[in-house]
C-alpha cells in the first residue's frame, strides 16, 4: 500500500474522483497550470485539461459563485479557496446561496459542491494565513463541515464529500500537509461523513479533537500517561457537521471526563457546542466540568504563534484538571 | 476555457495609450506637464536604490531563515515613489503589501521597515502579522492586511471624510492587477465615482498575480479603461518610467485636491521577482520574458539619465550604492537585535480595554504550558 502525505492524499482523491465522474471539475487561484500554491492540484490540469481544471481571477465570490452555478446546473464542482482567511468575500455565496439552495427551493434546486480550503496556524502565517473559523460554517444550516487529520481520512473523506448531494466545506490542516504521512489505499474508497474515529482507546478521560490538533491531543494523552498514569481516550471528530455525537457520548459515559481541543478561539468555538451537547445528554456521567483547550479570543498572532496554539503540555494540564477535580 | 488565442491577442495591448517620458535606454521622450527637477531626480534615485537593496536584504534574510517571509517590489519601485512624490503630509496612504518602501517619504526610519519583517518587540504592528504588513499612524500609512483589495474601498471612505471635514488632504491607494478583480475594487471605484471622492487609485499592473497573468485576470483591453465604467478618468503610464509616474500622480493628486474627483492610474510594470519568497516564478515564466523586462528596469533608466545629465559618474554612483547598502545592513541588524514581543502582548488591543475573560484565558495559558511552545517553529 502506498504511503502518502496529506497533500498527496488530497491530490489522489481529486484525480480518482475526476477519472470516474466527468461532472467533477476543480478551479481556484493558481490551481490549474501551477498546481496550486501548496501543489495540491499538481498534475490535474495536465491529465484532465483546462476545461476541468482551471485558474481563476483573484476573486473569491467569483470562485464560490461559479461553483454554485455549476452545482445547480448539475456538475460536481470543487472550488478551492487558497487560504480559509481569504474566503470572506465569497461568504455570501456560501451561506446565502450554497447553504440554502435546497431548503429555499423546496428541493427544486440543490448544490452538490465542495469548497476545499487550507486552514489553521503553525506555518508563520499570522492573522490572514492561519485562521480556523470552522464555526462560521458549522453555524450555517445546510453546510456540511469536514476536517481530516491524516492522509487516509483525507482521501476517503474528500471522495465522500464530492459524492455528497449537499455542499461540503472541506478544511485541510495545512500545518501538517507534508508532515502527516500514512498508508493510503490506491484507487477508490470512501470514509463516511458524520462518523468520528477513536484514535486512541482509553478508560480514564475523553479527549475530543480534530484536524491539526489531533497531534496535540495524542501527544497530550501520552504525556498524561507518563506523568500520571492516566489512560485517555482520544476521539478524532473527522466531520463536524453532521456530528457523531453518539461516539462522544459513549466515550464520556465510559470515562466520565471530557477535554476538547481546538486551535480556534475559545469563545463560541466548536468545543462550546460539544460541551452543551454532552451536558444535555450525559451530565450524570460527568465526574468533572468539561475543559476546553483552545486559542485565545484574539486574532491569530505571527511571532507568538507557538504560544497561542494548543500544545501537548496544555492538553496534559487539562487532563490533569478533570482527573483531579 | 474560452479560445485562448483570441483572448490573449485582444487583451491588454502593451503599448496602447501608454504614456512615457523616459524610455528604457534613459532617453527623454516628450515633456511631462509636471517635470522633476534635477534635485528631485537625485533624491528619488537614492530612494529607488534603497528600495531595491532593502528587498534584496529581505530575500536574503528569508533564505537564511532569519525572517519568515518577504514580498519584494523589485522592478516596481518607480510606480510607488513616482506617484507618491507629489503627496503632501496631510494625504492618507492606503498601501498594498508591495508598496511599503514609500514610508521613507514620511520620515519613517528604515529600521521600522525591518522591525515589521522581524515581527519584533519594536514593530509598530506588534509582531502580529506576517512580514510586509506595516502600520504607521503618524505617517498616515494605513495598516495593511493580506486579503486583496480590501483597502481600496477604505481609501474612498477616508477621502469622503477628508472632504466632509474640510481637510485639504486626499487619499491615495495602491493595488495590483490582481486587485482589480476583487469585489472591493468595484465597490471602491463605484463609490468614488458616485461621491466624487478626492482620491487616487494607483494600479501597479506588474502583469502577474502569483501565477495568474493579467490577460487571464481580466478581458478588459487595459486596466485604465475600467475607469470609464465608473465615471472617472483612467491614465495609463509606463510604470517603469519615474517621470511618467510622477506626472500622472501629480495630475491625479491635483484633480482630487481641487475637488474634481477621483482618478485611476494604471502603471504598467513587471514583477521582476517572485510573488513572495514562497514562490519561484521560473516555474511559470520564460527566461526570455524576464530578460525583456530586466532591460526595462526602472532604476537603470534613471541611472542612465543621471549619467547623461552628468549628475553622477561611475564613482559617485558606486559610492551611493555602497553607502545605501551599509544603511540597509545596519537597519536590518538593529531590527534583528530587538527580539520578539513579550508574550503578555498577545491579549493587548483586541479592544481598547483588555476584557476580564480574555485576561483570565491568558493567565490560564501561561499557567498551563503556553510558554513551552515559545518563538518560531
Amino acid at each position: 500500500m502506498p504511503t502518502m502525505n496529506l497533500l498527496q492524499a488530497v491530490n489522489d482523491a481529486i484525480k480518482v474522483s475526476m477519472r470516474q465522474d466527468e461532472r467533477v471539475c476543480i478551479f481556484g487561484e493558481d490551481v490549474g497550470k501551477a498546481g496550486g500554491v501548496f501543489r495540491t492540484t499538481e498534475g490535474i490540469q495536465e491529465e484532465f485539461g483546462e476545461q476541468r481544471c482551471f485558474d481563476t481571477p483573484l476573486n473569491e465570490s467569483g470562485i464560490i459563485g461559479i461553483a454554485v452555478g455549476m452545482a445547480v446546473y448539475g456538475m460536481r464542482p470543487i472550488a478551492e479557496i487558497q487560504f480559509l482567511d481569504f474566503l470572506y468575500p465569497g461568504f455570501d455565496q456560501l451561506v446565502s446561496e450554497a447553504a440554502k439552495m435546497r431548503y429555499r427551493s423546496g428541493g427544486e434546486f440543490t448544490c452538490p459542491m465542495v469548497l476545499r480550503t487550507p486552514y489553521g496556524g503553525g506555518i508563520r502565517g499570522g492573522h490572514y494565513h492561519s485562521q480556523s473559523t470552522e464555526v462560521y460554517f458549522t453555524h450555517t444550516a445546510g453546510l456540511k463541515v469536514v476536517i481530516p487529520s491524516n492522509p487516509h481520512d483525507a482521501k476517503g473523506l474528500l471522495l465522500a464529500s464530492i459524492e455528497d448531494p449537499d455542499p461540503v466545506v472541506f478544511m485541510e490542516p495545512k500545518r501538517i500537509y507534508r508532515a502527516s504521512k500514512g498508508e493510503v489505499p490506491e484507487g477508490y474508497y470512501t470514509v463516511p461523513l458524520g462518523k468520528a474515529a477513536v484514535a486512541r482507546e482509553g478508560t480514564d478521560c475523553t479527549i475530543v479533537a480534530y484536524g491539526s490538533m489531533m497531534e496535540m491531543a495524542l501527544k497530550g494523552a501520552e504525556r498524561a500517561a507518563e506523568e500520571s498514569g492516566v489512560n485517555a481516550e482520544v476521539i478524532d471528530l473527522r466531520t463536524l457537521v453532521p456530528l457523531d455525537i453518539d461516539t462522544i457520548i459513549q466515550s464520556v459515559e465510559k470515562t466520565g471526563r471530557l477535554v476538547v481541543v481546538h486551535e480556534a478561539q475559545k469563545t463560541c468555538g466548536f468545543g462550546a457546542e460539544i460541551s452543551a451537547l454532552v451536558a444535555e445528554r450525559a451530565v450524570l456521567s460527568l465526574e468533572a466540568p468539561i475543559v476546553r483547550v483552545a486559542g485565545l479570543d484574539t486574532p491569530f498572532p505571527y511571532t507568538l504563534e507557538y504560544n497561542y496554539l494548543p500544545n501537548p503540555a496544555r492538553v496534559a494540564w487539562a487532563v490533569d484538571k478533570v482527573m483531579t477535580y | 476555457m474560452a479560445s485562448p488565442a483570441k483572448k490573449v491577442a485582444q487583451a491588454l495591448e502593451p503599448e496602447r495609450d501608454l504614456v512615457q517620458f523616459l524610455d528604457h535606454e534613459g532617453n527623454l521622450v516628450g515633456t511631462p506637464d509636471y517635470p522633476l527637477t534635477d534635485e528631485d531626480l537625485q533624491k528619488l534615485y537614492a530612494h529607488l536604490v534603497r528600495a531595491r537593496l532593502t528587498d534584496e536584504k529581505g530575500i536574503n534574510l528569508q533564505r537564511q531563515g532569519r525572517i519568515g517571509f518577504h514580498v519584494p517590489a523589485t522592478g516596481e519601485e518607480a510606480v510607488q515613489f513616482g506617484t507618491a512624490w507629489g503627496l503632501q503630509d496631510e494625504d492618507w496612504i492606503f498601501p498594498a503589501y508591495r508598496t511599503g518602501h514609500i514610508i521613507a517619504l514620511r520620515d519613517i526610519p528604515l529600521k521600522g521597515f525591518f522591525d515589521n519583517l522581524f515581527g519584533n518587540a519594536a514593530d509598530r504592528a506588534m509582531g502580529r502579522q506576517m512580514p510586509v504588513h506595516w502600520a504607521f499612524r503618524d505617517a498616515k500609512f494605513v495598516s495593511i492586511s493580506s486579503p486583496i483589495g480590501t483597502h481600496i474601498v477604505q481609501a474612498v471612505g477616508s477621502a469622503i471624510a477628508q472632504r466632509n471635514t474640510g481637510d485639504k488632504g486626499i487619499s491615495i491607494t495602491y493595488f495590483g492587477d490582481g486587485g482589480t478583480s476583487s469585489n472591493d475594487f468595484h465597490s471602491g471605484l463605484n463609490f468614488a465615482g458616485v461621491y466624487d471622492a478626492p482620491c487616487v487609485f494607483v494600479c501597479t499592473n506588474n502583469q502577474y498575480a502569483i501565477t495568474c497573468r493579467v490577460d487571464q485576470q481580466t478581458a478588459s483591453e487595459t486596466i485604465a479603461i475600467k475607469a470609464k465604467a465608473y465615471g472617472m478618468p483612467g491614465l495609463r503610464v509606463d510604470g517603469n518610467d519615474l517621470l511618467a509616474c510622477y506626472d500622472a500622480g501629480m495630475k491625479a493628486i491635483e484633480r482630487a485636491r481641487s475637488g474634481e474627483g477621483p482618478t485611476l492610474i494604471e502603471a504598467l510594470s513587471y514583477r521582476m521577482g517572485g510573488h513572495s519568497t514562497s514562490d519561484d516564478p521560473r516555474r511559470y515564466r520564460t527566461e526570455e520574458e524576464m530578460e525583456y523586462w530586466r532591460a526595462r528596469d526602472p532604476i537603470i533608466r534613471v541611472q542612465k539619465l543621471l549619467h547623461n545629465k552628468e549628475l553622477i559618474d561611475k564613482k559617485t554612483d558606486d559610492d551611493l550604492w555602497a553607502e545605501i547598502k551599509s544603511e540597509v545592513d545596519a537597519a536590518a541588524k538593529a531590527a534583528e537585535a530587538e527580539g520578539p514581543p513579550d508574550v503578555s502582548t498577545l491579549i493587548e488591543k483586541v479592544f481598547e480595554e483588555i476584557p476580564e475573560d480574555l485576561r483570565a484565558q491568558y493567565e490560564e495559558l501561561i499557567a498551563t504550558g503556553g510558554l513551552e511552545g515559545g518563538g518560531h517553529h
